[in-house]
């Protein structure tokens, strides 16, 4: 069995037990990077030299304090290509900015790299994030590990598929609709939207920036718990950084649903979701309440909004936070034009992909005057509406029980020409986004062989108790050790 | 919109876009259902304020380290067309 | 000859705040001389995933200025982003704030000659600098530009004055107020030349008592108070001239060309109002309780108007002497220093202000910044009004410590120039010289007034030059009374 298919913690041990060094660790998932991921398309990029470099600087920590250093020390990870890397190109997927080397890294990366982690390279994602089916990268597409013919979700859709494949010990991706928990569902994985302010997105190339979450992507919940641990908490760099303590994230791991009352969303089970994902989703809930929870139905009635609501915010900010891609600064620029005008077009024209597009000029649309008050001030209410649904229901359930998606990964291809279809895919996890609260999907069960996650919300800053309900879930559905096949129609 | 926001986009890209825009914009249109005569609108959530920082200076980068990533620079410069 | 038209104008005021760091990153504030691009970091060259972080002195400079200004401080201001595309706005947006700004509602008082006025300011807010364009030669014709972010995300107070100024030349004059308060609350340097102190105006014309308002014009690329007055004076004519013979007034942006003394048309810019303003959400919002605004209150120095009456009413000076006096928060201090010291408030009045100002003038340096401390120009000018120095002596003895540096009082003992009055010391001298003169002692009480004149001299010849001869002339007469 390889190494990498063991939790973090184990592997911990064993570093200190002197079984296996981080060298050899780093070398067993860049060997399987080379094996296997020219067919899923993971990585856009390996950095095996400053891996091997950062495996060795471990191992020296490690033999000079055994008991000394994190858990993360000597873990072998990976970054979306949205969080920037010191000295390491960094490109958000799209060619406009292609050979971008950033001479900063991302806060959530810096804090990684200074627990001991050993990064491996940048994972493949939709366009600056801009997708839920990774088709949207401007250089590969990433395919699902457990049927290659399908999507692995996005737009985290690398960092799903390089912990499902065990590439990596763990992930981080971002998180701005659902855009970690619905790849971590299509891959069989752990996935974490923490809330808003949790963790720092210095660095985080931003899409939507009041929606914005970098999260961790991992095997198990304590995993994840481990790596949320590591990069959460107050950042001087963001303002928007919650400076309330993040506390032992890990302290309710085994405390069991007992006494739990966990909401059922009437909204969200009346939605026409696959029967493979509803009867696992049902499965799961009761086992939930064999375990000592109790269901509660609750109503958040402003559901059917905030598609609409995320729709109109996010491509603003959108227009606003992709204006800096102006070819000016950095990227590939612009080659013929002679007067400004012209140079920002053809940068912008060349460098920005489809969907990207779109949301840009959605974007513009609904900020402009005569449309603002229809559109972007009313989303802004809405958004309160959806925020107030939460929080009623917080009051009466200690968390919310749901699928993360409607159905399991679909066909590569059979959602790109229609931009609504795409966008109904994360109706059940941009919610939370709207609302700036907790969320985990983690793997409950497999329909037809592809995996299909469970989706914990919590209330604002309650990722510890996400992280209880989600460990009772991941230990009666017994199948986050399944490995997938690598196969399929692909 | 494409001018706006310096798309540059050709002909045939303009309709297709205005098309799927037009697809959007209906669909988003489903706000005007929503009741929001009771509520202020949220731009953030967390509820945070005045977050600030001391006034100190801290070294950033040199002009070098600026401009490493620029594709036309002149004289420690950034070149763009001239603005017509 | 044409109906009469009134203007209607109203200035906006960008101000760079003198903060050590940057608006929303640690570059330094102070960018003037670095070589290009060399005051930067990964923020405010606007590098994708990085985030502003406000600086707190700013915001506290803005709100005393505001304080300054008669302005209400709202509870809670936000900040919005200002999009447009420009190569000098790294992030393609400007981080300012729309419709809740810092401060609201203020006035400012003014004299233009001998009127005072009142215009409102309906805001004072905050925002970035952008960065500064260069031209390869002359800016129409050269085809490229370069970009310097040196100034990138320097703190921008703007301060949005309403459309109450009612002629050309009052629009200096409201500048020349507002420059000196932002002085006094020392957060701008008021330098218009470099550009951290900038102006723009608006203008239009109407009848005399019409209420409505004609299709504004704003001036651009005023860079002193002179081309603000004369770019005001261009307008009203041009304009005046435009509606005298049946024509509109386009509503644009004009610049002001100091060469050629017009303004031209500036191309419209496309979709100029459209700057898609919206909540800026990197930011929260901030909340500024009452607290903290008193405290600020409290804190603000005295004010330019409120000083020059002051000094008026406590030391007697003239209201010219006054103006003069408090031009600036550290001449005014000079000032009351000097007499402090001693001086009387009159002499030390015109010795700063005729003298050490004309000689600060010629040497572009502040009184307050001068070589002369206060205390040796109190000394001087009480040697002066004990009759110990003439006139014409302490002046060529101030120019010289003025420029040397030297301590004034060591200049005057060194020189000898100390004029010796102490009737005490005198009587010495007096006394010796009668001794040795006993004929002309004689001469004189028998009538002979040229006797006192070689006695005089005697005395003077004592004290080598530095008795007080008019003292000297009134003790031998005391000592030699006739009958």
């Amino acid at each position: 069995m390889s190494l990498l298919e063991e939790p973090i913690a184990e592997l911990g041990r064993r570093l200190r037990r002197r079984e296996v060094s981080a060298v050899e660790l780093a070398q067993a998932a860049l060997g399987a990077i080379h094996a296997d991921d020219e067919r899923l398309g993971a990585f856009l990029r390996t950095t095996e030299e400053s891996a091997l470099a950062q495996a060795e600087a471990a191992d020296r920590r490690l033999r000079e304090e055994p008991d000394g250093g994190g858990p993360l020390l000597g873990i072998p990870v990976a970054y979306k290509d949205v969080l920037c890397t010191k000295g390491v190109e960094t490109t958000a997927a799209s060619r406009i900015l292609a050979g971008f080397i950033p001479p900063y890294s991302a806060t959530s990366v810096r804090r990684l790299e200074e627990a001991g982690a050993v990064g491996l390279g940048k994972l493949n994602c939709d366009e600056f994030a801009m997708g839920s089916s990774n088709e949207n990268s401007a250089y590969q597409p990433t395919r699902n590990p457990f049927d290659v013919g399908r999507v692995p979700g996005g737009s985290s859709g690398g960092s799903a598929v390089a912990v499902a494949a065990r590439f990596a010990c763990a992930t981080l991706g971002s998180d701005t609709g659902g855009s970690i928990r619905l790849p971590a569902s299509f891959c069989g994985v752990v996935g974490v939207k923490p809330s808003y302010g949790r963790v720092s997105r210095y660095g985080l190339i931003a899409f939507a920036s009041s929606l914005d979450q970098v999260g961790p992507l991992t095997k198990t919940v304590e995993d994840a718990a481990l790596v949320l641990q590591v990069i959460a908490g107050r950042d001087e760099r963001d303002s928007t950084t919650s400076p309330a303590p993040v506390g032992d994230l890990r302290e309710l791991l085994a405390a069991g649903v007992a006494g739990m009352r966990l909401g059922v969303p009437r909204e969200y089970l009346d939605m026409k979701l696959d029967p493979g994902v509803r009867a696992i989703y049902e499965t799961a809930a009761a086992g939930l309440e064999e375990a000592g929870a109790t269901l509660v139905p609750v109503s958040l009635p402003s559901t059917e909004y905030a598609l609409a609501a995320y729709y109109v915010i996010a491509p603003a900010e959108v227009s606003s936070n992709l204006a800096r891609m102006d070819g000016v600064r950095f990227g590939p620029g612009f080659a013929a034009a002679t007067d400004l005008t012209q140079a920002y077009e053809e940068a912008r024209h060349r460098g920005f992909g489809d969907e990207v597009r779109r949301r840009i000029a959605l974007g513009t649309y609904v900020l402009s005057s005569g449309y603002y008050d229809a559109y972007y001030l009313r989303a802004q209410k809405v958004r309160t509406l959806v925020a107030q649904d939460f929080e009623r229901v917080f009051q009466e359930v200690d968390a919310i029980i749901s699928p993360t998606a409607p159905t399991p990964a679909f066909a590569l291809g059979e959602r790109v020409g229609n931009p609504l279809a795409m966008y109904a895919t994360d109706i059940l996890t941009l919610p939370a986004n709207l609302a700036g609260i907790s969320g985990v999907s983690v793997p409950a069960g497999f329909a037809d062989g592809l995996p299909v996650g469970l989706q914990v919300l919590g209330p604002y800053l309650g990722e510890a108790t996400c992280f209880r309900v989600a460990a009772a879930v991941e230990e009666r559905a017994d199948v986050w050790r399944v490995l997938p096949a690598l196969g399929g129609s692909g | 919109m494409s001018r706006l926001a310096r798309l540059g986009l050709t002909g045939d890209e303009l309709a297709e876009l205005e098309a799927q825009l037009k697809d959007i914009i209906e669909a988003v249109g489903k706000l005007s259902q929503a009741d929001i005569s009771q509520v202020d609108p949220t731009t953030q959530v967390g509820g945070l304020s005045n977050a600030m920082r001391d006034d100190v200076v801290v070294p950033g980068l040199s002009a070098e380290q600026a401009l490493a990533n620029a594709p036309t620079t002149e004289a420690g410069l950034l070149r763009v067309p001239a603005i017509q | 000859m044409s109906a009469p038209w009134e203007p209607v104008i109203g200035l906006e005021v960008h101000a760079q705040l003198l903060t050590k760091s940057k608006m929303f990153c640690g570059c330094r504030a102070q960018y003037l001389g670095l070589p290009p691009n060399s005051n930067t970091c990964p923020v405010c060259l606007g590098l994708p995933g990085t985030l502003p972080v406000m600086n707190s002195r700013a915001v506290e400079f803005t709100i005393r200025t505001a304080l300054a200004l008669n302005c209400r401080i709202p509870e809670f201001t936000k900040f919005d982003r200002k999009n447009y595309f420009y190569p000098d706005l790294p992030k393609g947006y400007q981080i300012s704030q729309y419709d809740l700004p810092l401060s609201v509602d203020g006035w400012l008082e003014f004299e233009v000659g001998d009127r005072s006025v009142r215009a409102g300011i309906t805001r004072v807010h905050l925002e970035e600098d952008a960065g500064t364009l260069h031209h390869a030669g002359e800016i129409h014709t050269s085809p490229f530009s370069l970009v310097d972010l040196n100034r990138a995300g320097v703190p921008l107070m703007e301060i949005v004055g309403e459309p109450d100024l009612r002629a050309p030349e009052e629009a200096p004059a409201y500048l020349a107020a507002l420059r000196q308060t932002l002085m006094y609350l020392g957060v701008n340097d008021g330098n218009m030349e470099e550009g951290s102190l900038r102006c723009d105006a608006n203008i239009s014309l109407r009848r005399p008592g019409a209420t409505a308002l004609g299709a504004k014009v704003e001036v651009k690329n005023m860079n002193s108070f002179r081309s603000i007055q004369r770019a005001l004076e261009y307008e009203c004519k041009r304009q005046a001239d435009l509606l005298d013979s049946g024509q509109t007034v386009a509503q644009e942006t004009r610049g002001w060309s100091d060469l050629e003394q017009v303004t031209v048309s500036q191309r419209s810019k496309e979709e100029a109002q459209e700057y898609r303003y919206f909540p800026e959400p990197d930011l929260p919002p901030l909340l500024v309780s009452r607290d903290q605004v008193e405290e600020l209150r409290r804190g603000l120095p005295e004010l330019p108007q409120a000083k020059r009456l002051r000094l008026r009413e406590q030391y007697g000076i003239s209201a010219d002497q006054a103006r003069i006096i408090a031009e600036q928060a550290g001449d005014a201090d000079y000032y009351e220093q000097v007499v402090a010291a001693g001086a009387g408030p009159a002499a030390a009045a015109n010795w700063q202000v005729q003298n050490l100002q004309a000689l600060c003038n010629a040497a572009r340096v502040r009184v307050g910044e001068c070589k002369v401390p206060a205390v040796a120009l109190a000394e001087l000018v009480k040697l002066v009004e004990a009759d110990r120095v003439s006139g014409s002596v302490a002046k060529e003895v101030l120019a010289e410590a003025f420029a040397s540096g030297a301590n004034l009082i060591d200049l005057v003992v060194r020189r000898g120039l100390t004029q010796v009055s102490d009737s005490g010391e005198l009587m010495k001298m007096v006394e010796q010289a009668l001794m040795g003169n006993q004929k002309a002692a004689a001469d004189y009480k028998a009538g002979n007034d040229r006797a006192l004149g070689s006695l005089v001299g005697a005395v003077m010849a004592l004290s080598q030059g530095k008795a007080n001869p008019k003292v000297v002339n009134q003790l031998l007469r005391e000592r030699l009374p006739r009958p």
